[in-house]
């Protein structure tokens, strides 16, 4: 009685180096990890879950959503009294990017939940043992998502700024997409978003736990800025500039003034800040049991 | 074919597997014994390298398991806790694993079917009973054809349809010539289907034998015969292999190596009388206990014997021990 004999690969009857000894079953198919496998078993898994679509969905409406929102509120105030100092010096690409701070936790949480989901599961076990040198799926990982949050994230960017600009027209804070640093920050809003969303999946894999990754994406994205304020003036204007969240928001600020980086420095401590949560990951998925 | 050397796993001050050295051959179906916190899912999470031994080695095929380049085709694993993401279709797993390897879509409809998951293959994994899951752990395991197959209490949460369907396989695998390493903490289970026994308790080697070698050192087959001349019959059955005990004064003998029926006939040819002819089955489940007394982990409240482990009624191996006394015995003219 033969259980699993029927799966015959066609390849011929030549027995690989590592065919098996018992004459009772055919020659055994040439299967084989590689990269770009275990990327496409990433990329299956990604899309086979239902909270993908959902927090994409709802990354992406909070991108475009709240960017137009954004603009109306403008255009309400605008030359009126009552604006505001920083709501005047407003541009479009500012008004329209307003939504990228609500998205990043959206594309960053999925991010968590695509790793520390594995450990919370048990999937990990399943994973690890197709792939027992692991780091293939750390990196799998981080390049199908990073590849996906920087989709959706230059998707709502420029949806947002062709929507809220086009409300914003006849303004002062209007601005077209031909005007200088504008698809630049456009450019730059995805990027971060992208790298938001690896730094989501280091996270999750570095700590294993939704909960936990989930606190500390949240406060390093939005809760250690207001700390900083709490430091001496001197250190601040040292500090400041390179934690994550100001170093991202330099990659797609249309201005700077001299307490923020340039967009490319801010491009560069941004992507230092995601290696170095994703070496720890590396490090830990490496060393320690499944 | 897998092979553990000073196989050691220790946790802070625990030690959960503590110098394991076995064996698991090609051909046959080797049981992994041992009460529960014995090591046994311990040690099989560090054949697939989840788990990284303190000190030791564990090989598959000759090769570390990571070491290989398709490893699903080299060991497929059932391990103990559950290992799929509730929100994915059985297929959905299956597919995804497969994609590692480049192991065909046919493939994964293959062991569906084989798990007989064809009807639920694309509903959530997380609506699956405990048994469904299993099933599914299992077609995991086959997915990749793998030389050597190795489960973790397969027939948990089975229905009995599923366990005999478990039983079936895990013989035909075995047939195929495939290496077969099955955990329980049932003997009963195990001593169904497996040929081969390692017998573990508080990380280490207790046994690795066979059930056959398991039974006899147990004192099995050995029959107790209480006539009115003692003397005489131990005269009459005295022989090359067989091995005759009694007490001065007493009219009990106890008489290996021959059968109830053949001293029965002996004794009728010359004229005995016996009062009682009793062979004395020593069920596995009892052998099993007798070995790991010493380390089971949690025991049951109470001093007695065999507290905190589980007799299973009706195991099919020897009848079940009466409450008063260690050896069970059967009478001759039943048929175990």
């Amino acid at each position: 009685m033969s259980t699993l004999a029927t799966t015959d690969n066609g390849t011929g009857a030549d027995p690989g180096p590592g065919a098996g000894t018992s004459p009772t079953r055919a020659a055994r198919p040439d299967y084989r990890v590689t990269g770009r496998r275990v990327l496409a078993s990433e990329w299956a898994k990604l899309w086979s879950l239902r909270s993908t679509w959902i927090t994409l969905t709802l990354g992406l409406l909070f991108l475009v959503a709240f960017g137009v929102i954004a603009a109306i509120r403008y255009k309400a105030l605008a030359g009126s009294p009552r604006i505001g100092g920083d709501f005047a010096a407003s541009t479009a690409v500012s008004l329209s990017l307003f939504g990228a701070n609500f998205a990043q936790l959206a594309l960053g949480v999925l991010g968590v939940l695509i790793t520390a989901g594995e450990y919370s599961t048990g999937t990990i076990r399943s994973t690890m043992t197709a792939v027992p040198r692991r780091l293939p799926v750390l990196w799998s990982k981080a390049a199908v998502y990073g590849v996906v949050a920087l989709v959706v994230g230059l998707v709502g960017a420029f949806v947002a700024f062709l929507i809220g600009g086009g409300l914003l027209a006849g303004t002062p804070a209007a601005l077209g997409l031909g005007h200088a640093g504008v698809l630049r920050s456009l450019l730059g809003a995805g990027l971060y978003l992208g790298l938001v969303g690896v730094v989501g999946i280091a996270l999750g894999a570095l700590l294993r736990s939704v909960a936990g990754a989930v606190a500390v994406l949240i406060a390093a994205l939005m809760l250690i800025p207001g700390l900083a304020t709490l430091l001496p003036t001197s250190w601040q204007d040292n500090v400041t500039p390179y934690l994550p969240s100001n170093a991202g928001h330099a990659m797609f600020a249309l201005t700077q003034d001299p307490t923020t980086l340039s967009p490319l420095t801010g491009l560069l401590v941004f992507v230092g800040w995601t290696v170095l949560v994703l070496a720890g990951a590396g490090y830990r998925m490496v060393r320690s049991d499944v | 074919m897998i092979e553990a050397r000073k196989l050691t796993k220790r946790y802070g001050e625990k030690t959960a597997v503590d110098g394991l050295d076995f064996v698991v051959k090609p051909g046959s179906v080797t049981g992994f014994l041992g009460p529960n916190g014995a090591g046994k899912s311990t040690t099989m999470r560090m054949v697939v390298g989840l788990d990284a031994p303190t000190s030791g080695t564990v090989t598959v095929n000759g090769r570390r398991y990571a070491r290989h380049r398709a490893p699903l085709q080299e060991v497929g694993a059932l391990l103990e806790a559950k290992s799929v993401h509730p929100g994915r279709s059985a297929h959905q797993h299956l597919r995804a694993l497969a994609l590692t390897h480049g192991i065909p879509r046919r493939r994964v409809d293959e062991v569906v079917e084989l798990a007989g998951l064809g009807s639920v293959a694309h509903k959530r994994a997380g609506a699956f009973s405990l048994g469904m899951g299993q099933r599914l752990g299992i077609a995991a395991a086959l997915l990749g054809d793998p030389e050597t197959v190795m489960l973790d209490e397969p027939v948990n949460g089975l229905d009995p349809e599923g366990v005999l369907w478990v039983r079936n396989l895990l013989t035909s695998l075995a047939a195929e010539g495939r290496t077969v390493f099955v955990s329980s903490h049932l003997m009963s289970e195990v001593a169904l289907v497996a040929e081969h026994l390692i017998v573990v308790g508080r990380g280490r080697l207790l046994a690795d034998t066979t059930v056959a070698d398991l039974v006899r050192e147990a004192g099995g087959g050995t029959v107790k015969v209480a006539t009115a001349d003692p003397a005489r019959l131990r005269d009459l059955l005295a022989g090359p292999d067989v091995e005759i005990t009694g007490r001065a004064g007493s009219e009990e003998l106890r008489v290996t190596g021959l059968t109830a029926r053949e001293i029965g006939l002996r004794a009728a040819e010359h004229g005995i009388a016996l009062f009682e002819l009793t062979s004395r089955e020593v069920s596995l489940e009892q052998a099993f206990m007798d070995l790991t007394r010493e380390s089971v982990e949690y025991q049951g409240g109470g001093a007695g014997g065999g507290a905190g482990t589980d007799i299973a009624a009706g195991a099919g191996v020897g009848p079940v021990a009466g409450a008063e006394q260690q050896d069970q015995a059967t009478t001759a003219g039943r048929t175990v």
